[in-house]
C-alpha cells in the first residue's frame, strides 16, 4: 500500500522546503521537492543602481551572502568592462573571502545541519567527565527542556556512547569554529553575515600585515579543528552509517562552475580557477568542457506560467500559486536537457576529473578506507565526505593565498556608471554552481537574472519527466521507519539545500527580453 | 538539590519564526560571542533564566510533523516569538509557507498572525521582520510586510520590539531578549521605529572614525580612498546604529573600517530608493558650512512694501495733479529746483 510522507517543513536546511514522497512497500517510488518561499529579489533590482546587485543579491541567503554578492560582483565587473583590470589584491581578497565562507558553511552544514541525522545528543546524559561542554550538555539535558534537539526522529543512532559524547562536544567546538570563520571572513568582508566589501571593480577592504597575520591564524585555528575533528567525524559517520555509501545516488551527472580565480581573464570560461569549471557524467570521471549556452530552465511543475525549457533570460515568468500539476516555487534547470548534479560533489568530481593530485590523493584515500569503487561517492557519505575534503583543501589554499596579499596595492579598480552593457558571473557557491546575469541600460539595471545551486538540486521534474536530483535521490530508497524517514532526511540533507537561493527566481512580468548570449562578450 | 536548582531556573521558550528570510539573522546569532550561542542553548542566558529553543527550523532535530508538533506544543505555554524575514502578503500570503494542514501549506501571514496573539512578546529579528527590508522594496512583488505593519493590520497588540539591521548585530539580540526575560518587553525603552535604545539611538555619523574627515571636507572619490566616505553613500548621517562602538564579529571589524560605506541597513528606509550609493541630507551643520564662504549672499529683496507703495503713490499723486492743473491755477507753487 502505498503511503504518502510529508515532510513540511525540512529542517536543518537554509529555507523552506517540503518533500513529499510515495512509498510502496518499503521503498519510494515517487518524490516531490518544494520549494515553499517566494521572494522575488530580481525585481527589487530592476531601474536601479546596478552596483546594488554587490549588496542586494547577497540576501538572497545568509548562509552564503558572499557567493551572491561575489557572482553579482563578477557580472557587474564584465558589464562594467572590468573583468579584466580586476587587481591582483582585488582577486585573492575575494577569493579569501569567499573561501573563508566556504569553511564556514561545511563546518556548519556538517555540525549544526547534518550533525543530528547521526548523533544522539542523549548519549550525554550520564555524562561524569569533565568536559565542561560536556557538562554543559548534561544539565541542559537535565533540565528537562531539551528544545532544539528534541522531538526528533527515534530509532537509528548507530554511534557508541562515546562516539556519540564526543561527536557532541564537536559539535558544540564547531559553533565556536564557525563563528572563528566567520571572523575571519570579517577581517577582508567588513561583517558577516552579508560582508561590506565585495563591489563592482574589486573589493574595498585594504590588506595590512596585521589582517594578513590574523587571517593566517584563524584558518590554522580551523585547519586545526578540521583536521583533527571534522574530517574524521565525518569519516567515523561514514564508517557507522557505512550503508549510506549506496543510499542516495541521485542523477550521478554534475556541473560546477569553477570557483577561485587564479587570474583576471575577462572570459569565465577561460579564466583559471583553482577549483574548475566543467562537467562530469558518472564514473568515467571525464571532465566536459562547459557550454554556458546549453543551460535552460523549465517550469512545469513550479507555480510559473508555462513557458517551456528556456534560456534563463527569454520567456516571461509570471507566479501563478494555483497552477495545475505545479508543486514548487523552485524551478527546474537543466543542461543540454539533462539532470545535473551541483555542490561539493560536483566540484571535487570536477577537479578529480582535471587532475588536481590533492583532491584525487584525498579521495582516492578515502574510498580506500573504505574499501569503496569511485560508485560509492554518489552517495549521501560521498556527498559528505566531499565537503570535508573540499573544506580541508580550501583551508590549506586560504592560507597561501592570504599571504600574497599586498599590503598598499590598490584593491579596487575604477570605473565609468553610464553604461548600456551586460555581464555574467559564474562561479560556485558552497552549494554548488551559481550564475548571475545583469542587463544594464543607461546605467540603472535593466534585467537580472541567477540561477542558484539549489535549483539545480531541489528542481522539481521537467517536462520529460525527468525528477531533479534530490527527487532522483529519494526515488528507490528503502525506508524503513515511516514515521521516523531517517533515510529521506539523510538524503536531503546531504545535499545541503538552501532553499532561500532556489526560490528568488523571477523574471519581469511579460517582456520579452530579447537574446543573451551567456559566456560571450557583453 | 541539582533538580531543585534546575527547578529554579525559569524556561522561556522561544519559536522562531523564519518567513520570507534568507536566515542572515539566524546566522549572526550564531557569531555571538558573549554569550556564545552554545551557551545561550544549553546554559543560562542570564543567572536564573534559560531560553529554550522549540523551534527553529534551521537547527532543530526534527522535520516535517514533528517539527511542527513542537510549535504547536509550545505555543500553548507562555513563549516569547522571533520573527525572522518579511511577512509576504500577497496572493493570500502563499509566497511563504511553513508546514502543512489538510493538504495545503500554512502560510507565514497565517503563523505570525496566530502566534502573534498568543506570544508574550514579539521580537521582530532583522530588518525584513522589522519594516520589510529588501523584499519590501521597489515594487514589493510578495507583497512583503514587517511584522509591526502586520499586526497593526491584524489588531495584534502583543508587545513587539523591532531590531532591524541587515544582518542584526548577535549583541543587540542577546541583549533585547536578556531585557525581556528580565522586565517584560515594555520594560525596553524603544524609539519612534520601536527599536530599542540602547542600541539604536545613537547615529552613525556621530560616532565615526572618519568623521575628521568629513568634518576638514576629505572625501574618498572611489573605494581605497582613506578619507571620509560620505560622497561614496554612506548612510551614516541618518542611520542609528552603535556599530562603530560593537563592530561584527567579536569586534573584528565593521562596514565602515573595511572602506565600504554604511548601507543605513537599521533605517525603514533601507534598502533607499533607486541606488545604495546615494548621498543622504546631513541633518545638523558641521564646521566646513560655519564657515563663511568667500563670497557670501546678501543680497535683500527689494521691499515692495506697503510702505513704498504708498510713497510712491504720493509722489505720483502730487506731481499728476500738478501737472493736470492747468493755468487757472493762480495761487498754485512751483516746482522748482532742489
Amino acid at each position: 500500500m502505498a503511503t504518502k510522507i510529508v515532510i513540511d517543513p525540512v529542517s536543518r536546511i537554509e529555507g523552506h522546503l517540503k518533500i513529499e514522497v510515495l512509498v510502496d512497500d518499503g521503498v519510494v517510488k515517487e518524490a516531490k521537492s518544494s520549494g515553499m518561499m517566494y521572494r522575488g529579489l530580481e525585481n527589487i533590482l530592476l531601474g536601479r543602481d546596478p552596483r546594488d546587485a554587490a549588496r542586494i543579491m547577497q540576501r538572497i541567503c545568509g548562509v552564503c551572502p558572499t557567493s551572491h554578492g561575489l557572482a553579482a560582483a563578477f557580472a557587474l565587473d564584465e558589464a562594467y568592462g572590468v573583468a579584466g583590470s580586476i587587481t591582483d589584491n582585488g582577486r585573492i581578497l575575494r577569493n579569501l573571502i569567499q573561501g573563508a565562507n566556504y569553511v564556514q558553511s561545511h563546518i556548519l552544514h556538517f555540525y549544526q545541519l547534518g550533525a543530528l541525522d547521526y548523533v544522539d545528543v542523549a548519549a550525554c546524559a550520564d555524562y561524569s567527565g569533565s568536559d565542561p561542554t560536556l557538562k554543559k550538555v548534561k544539565d541542559f539535558i537535565g533540565r528537562g527542556h531539551l528544545g532544539p534537539f528534541v522531538p526528533r526522529y527515534e530509532g537509528d543512532y548507530r554511534l557508541s556512547k562515546e562516539e556519540n559524547r564526543a561527536a557532541v562536544a564537536h559539535y558544540v567546538e564547531a559553533l565556536n569554529m564557525r563563528r572563528l570563520a566567520h571572523e575571519a571572513v570579517a577581517i577582508f568582508g567588513g561583517k558577516m553575515p552579508h560582508n561590506m566589501s565585495i563591489v563592482a571593480g574589486g573589493v574595498t577592504a585594504a590588506p595590512s600585515v596585521d589582517k594578513i597575520t590574523a587571517f593566517l591564524w584563524k584558518i590554522d585555528q580551523l585547519l586545526d579543528f578540521i583536521d583533527t575533528c571534522y574530517l574524521p567525524d565525518v569519516l567515523l559517520v561514514a564508517g557507522r552509517y557505512s550503508d549510506y555509501f549506496g543510499i542516495g545516488a541521485g542523477c550521478k551527472q554534475f556541473l560546477s562552475f569553477g570557483v577561485f580565480d587564479m587570474d583576471s581573464d575577462p572570459d569565465l570560461t577561460k579564466r583559471h580557477r583553482y577549483f574548475p569549471q566543467g562537467i562530469v557524467k558518472g564514473a568515467d570521471l571525464k571532465l566536459r568542457r562547459l557550454d554556458p549556452d546549453k543551460i535552460t530552465e523549465e517550469v512545469d511543475s513550479s507555480w510559473f506560467v508555462n513557458h517551456g525549457a528556456v534560456h534563463p533570460y527569454e520567456g516571461s515568468t509570471v507566479p501563478d500559486r494555483d497552477k495545475a500539476g505545479a508543486y514548487s516555487w523552485v524551478k527546474s534547470p537543466r543542461y543540454d536537457g539533462e539532470v545535473l548534479e551541483v555542490g561539493p560533489l560536483a566540484r571535487m568530481l570536477a577537479a578529480y576529473a582535471g587532475g588536481d593530485k590533492e583532491v584525487q590523493g584525498l579521495v582516492n584515500g578515502v574510498l580506500q578506507q573504505f574499501n569503496a569503487s569511485p560508485e560509492a561517492l554518489f552517495s549521501v557519505l560521498g556527498r559528505h565526505a566531499a565537503r570535508a575534503i573540499e573544506c580541508k583543501l580550501v583551508a590549506e589554499k586560504l592560507k597561501q593565498w592570504v599571504l600574497q596579499l599586498q599590503p598598499g596595492q590598490p584593491t579596487f579598480t575604477d570605473f565609468p556608471l553610464e553604461v548600456t552593457s551586460r555581464g555574467m558571473g559564474l562561479h560556485e557557491a558552497p552549494r554548488g554552481a551559481l550564475g548571475h546575469w545583469i542587463v544594464i541600460e543607461g546605467g540603472k539595471t535593466k534585467n537580472y537574472q541567477a540561477v542558484v545551486p539549489t535549483t539545480w538540486n531541489a528542481g522539481p521534474v521537467d517536462s520529460q519527466g525527468q525528477p531533479g536530483p534530490i527527487e532522483q535521490s529519494l526515488i528507490g530508497t528503502k525506508v524503513k521507519d515511516k514515521n521516523n524517514p531517517f533515510e529521506l532526511v539523510r538524503i536531503v540533507r546531504s545535499y545541503d539545500p538552501c532553499l532561500s537561493c532556489a526560490v528568488h527566481v523571477v523574471t519581469p512580468r511579460g517582456e520579452d527580453l530579447g537574446h543573451f548570449v551567456v559566456g560571450g562578450e557583453a | 538539590l541539582r533538580k531543585a536548582f534546575a527547578s529554579a531556573i525559569q524556561e522561556t521558550p522561544i519559536i522562531w519564526l523564519a518567513a520570507g528570510a534568507c536566515s542572515g539573522c539566524s546566522v549572526s546569532l550564531l557569531n555571538s560571542l558573549s554569550p556564545r550561542i552554545q551557551d545561550v542553548l544549553l546554559d543560562q542566558i542570564l543567572p536564573g533564566h534559560h531560553l529554550e529553543l522549540a523551534f527553529h527550523p534551521t537547527v532543530m532535530a526534527a522535520s516535517g510533523d514533528l517539527a511542527m508538533q513542537a510549535m504547536y506544543d509550545t505555543e500553548e505555554k507562555p513563549f516569547i516569538l522571533v520573527v525572522e524575514g518579511s511577512i509576504t502578503t500577497a496572493d493570500g500570503g502563499r509566497h511563504c509557507e511553513i508546514g502543512e494542514k489538510d493538504g495545503h501549506g500554512i502560510t507565514s501571514l497565517e503563523h505570525v498572525t496566530r502566534l502573534g496573539r498568543k506570544a508574550k512578546a514579539v521580537i521582530a529579528i532583522g530588518s525584513c521582520a522589522a519594516f520589510g527590508g529588501i523584499p519590501a522594496a521597489n515594487m514589493n512583488p510578495t507583497g512583503s510586510k514587517g511584522v509591526m505593519a502586520v499586526f497593526k493590520e491584524q489588531g495584534i497588540v502583543t508587545p513587539t520590539i523591532n531590531l532591524p539591521g541587515c544582518a542584526v548585530h548577535p549583541d543587540w539580540f542577546i541583549g533585547t531578549v536578556a531585557a525581556v526575560l528580565l522586565g517584560g518587553p515594555e520594560s525596553v525603552k524603544v524609539d519612534a521605529q520601536g527599536r530599542p535604545e540602547m542600541f539604536y539611538q545613537k547615529l552613525i555619523h556621530d560616532n565615526c572614525p572618519l568623521r575628521g574627515h568629513f568634518d576638514a571636507g576629505r572625501f574618498a572619490e572611489k573605494f581605497g580612498d582613506p578619507y571620509c566616505l560620505y560622497k561614496l553613500g554612506c548612510k551614516g548621517p541618518v542611520a542609528h546604529a552603535n556599530c562603530p562602538e560593537k563592530r561584527f564579529n567579536s569586534g573584528t571589524n565593521w562596514c565602515i573600517d573595511n572602506g565600504h560605506p554604511c548601507q543605513g541597513c537599521v533605517e525603514p528606509e533601507y534598502p533607499f530608493d533607486q541606488t545604495m550609493w546615494g548621498t543622504v541630507p546631513i541633518k545638523d551643520a558641521t564646521p566646513p558650512s560655519l564657515y563663511p564662504p568667500i563670497v557670501t549672499d546678501l543680497k535683500k529683496s527689494v521691499d515692495v512694501t506697503p510702505a513704498y507703495a504708498a510713497l510712491a503713490g504720493v509722489a505720483a499723486g502730487v506731481v499728476g495733479a500738478q501737472v493736470l492743473k492747468k493755468k487757472p491755477a493762480r495761487h498754485e507753487d512751483s516746482e522748482g529746483k532742489e
